[in-house]
């Protein structure tokens, strides 16, 4: 009895050590219910409103305050950046000289081959241009900033806005090529929606049958798995080191003409009886640095824009 | 005091915010960067009271929400963040935590976080992604908030045990 007891005692006393713990630290479960509901109560206002959500207003609030940190965070990281590349060996140049070499030579020779196709293109392109004077500009801008695989969405920042003539849905590019589309836009900074977002979709068309389609992105930074293609016209076959360029128009947020990536492997689906292609794109996005924004030509801005002819206005 | 403590937990956010989509992607593993903001959170559970370490989780979160680049559902990592922050703080013992007993909770914070940030993704369909993928990023999340615990934690937990005196654990 008297053990029983005891040990009853003893049981007592950890379960009051426990109380006093609780008493001292304790999870109030009124706060995370009203916090995980306000979370909810987010998502929710976020999802409904779809386009026009009324969360909209708040993340231009709080680009605009986070914009210019990342501007600056980013030109404070730009110098260290660089440091790899200055420890490339002599046999590294020489080997990339080597390829540029040969691959400068293969150019070279297509180039010559296709006087022919290119004569007749540039027919056609002139009637095009004078038909549809394109008349864009691109805003030069940095990527500052880059979202995080955790939070599942391909978008980067960069550090032109509102001020430099930027808007929602113009087409970013650069160098290689298709980069994305401008999502929405602070003052200074504007998020941009990579086209290998699994929710990025881009009107493409096949450079040498003009056959159009669909180029969704994959979800992966990974050069090869890179973007899907289907084409809308189901019996035509796409063929390997095609080139996809966007069909786009100049209303809708892609510009025509734009390379995109080469197609690297075709499936076909017997179960959709449909075509499906995988293209590797031409932009490098695990390193992405300077891009341009495509503003309609003359608009105002607060840096140098370049003008379709080539010239720096 | 307690101007004081939002302030810092704010500013600590801020600037942890900052690094994570401006620093670390040069140094990020297929595009998964550690997550600060949760270790900011986690270093608030382990030293403060509940109720403030929940509030911070929740702010953090909405920050993380919205901030550029963001794009996903706004309060997706409101609600993570807000769960991450109450288990951390439930796990937390009167005495001053082990190191051991720090890093467990930050992997078992950042698992929970980032699952349940996943999950929101696949049940609200956000963007469609495969489990594997899913997978892949959750584990290498874990790896990335432990590595940078021994660098994070320590300041952050002797910054907020200075500025809460009351609450700060022996």
């Amino acid at each position: 009895m008297r053990g029983l007891g005891g040990r009853q005692d003893g049981r007592e006393r950890r379960w009051t050590g426990l109380d006093r713990l609780e008493s001292r630290n304790r999870a109030p479960r009124s706060l995370l219910v009203a916090l995980v509901l306000a979370s909810v109560t987010l998502i929710t206002l976020d999802v409904s409103g779809g386009g026009s959500s009324p969360i909209e207003p708040a993340r231009r609030v709080v680009g605009e305050a986070f914009g210019p940190a990342e501007s600056a965070a980013a030109a404070a990281v730009r110098p260290f950046t660089a440091v790899p590349a200055w420890f490339r060996s002599k046999g590294d140049l020489a080997d990339e000289v080597r390829d540029l070499e040969a691959s400068n030579a293969e150019l070279r020779g297509k180039v010559e081959l296709a006087g022919f196709d290119r004569n007749r293109l540039e027919q056609y392109d002139g009637l095009t241009s004078a038909a549809t004077d394109l008349g864009s500009a691109l805003v030069p801008a940095r990527v500052v900033a880059l979202g995080s695989r955790q939070s599942q969405s391909f978008t980067v920042t960069i550090d032109a806005g509102s001020d430099a003539g930027i808007g929602p849905d113009m087409t970013v590019v650069n160098n290689d090529g298709l980069v994305g589309r401008v999502l929405r836009v602070t003052r200074s900074t504007a998020t941009v929606l990579l086209i290998v977002d699994p929710d990025s979709t881009v009107g493409g068309r096949v450079g040498s049958s003009m056959e159009i389609g669909f180029v969704t992105g994959s979800g992966s930074l990974k050069e090869a798995a890179g973007l899907d293609l289907r084409l809308v016209d189901d019996a035509s076959v796409p063929s390997r080191d095609d080139t996809v360029v966007t069909w786009g128009s100049s209303t809708g947020p892609y510009a025509p003409g734009v390379p995109i990536g080469t197609i690297t492997e075709v499936y076909s689906s017997l179960r959709e009886a449909s075509q499906r292609a995988v293209v590797k794109p031409l932009v490098d996005f695990s390193a992405l640095d300077v891009v341009g924004v495509m503003v309609p030509s003359g608009s105002a801005s607060d840096r140098a824009i370049i003008e379709a002819d080539g010239s720096l206005r | 005091m307690s101007y004081l403590r939002w302030l810092a937990a704010l500013a600590a956010v801020v600037v942890a915010l900052t690094l994570q989509v401006s620093l670390f992607p040069h140094v990020a593993w297929h595009g998964i960067v550690p997550n600060l903001c949760l270790l900011v959170v986690v270093a608030a559970a382990l030293t403060v009271e509940a109720p403030f370490a929940l509030v911070l989780g929740f702010v953090a979160g909405i920050t993380l929400d919205l901030a550029p680049p963001a794009d996903h559902i706004a309060g997706r990592w409101a609600l993570a963040l807000t769960v991450a922050a109450f288990l951390a703080a439930r796990v937390r013992q009167d005495q001053k935590p082990t190191a051991l007993a720090v890093i467990g909770t930050v992997a078992a914070s950042s698992f929970v976080a980032t699952s349940l940030f996943a999950l929101t993704g696949v049940v609200l369909k956000d963007p469609t992604m495969s489990v594997s993928g899913l997978l892949e990023v959750v584990l290498v999340a874990v790896v990335w908030d432990v590595l940078l615990t021994p660098f994070v934690l320590p300041p952050l937990m002797k910054l907020f045990t200075r500025l809460s005196p009351q609450w700060a654990t022996t």
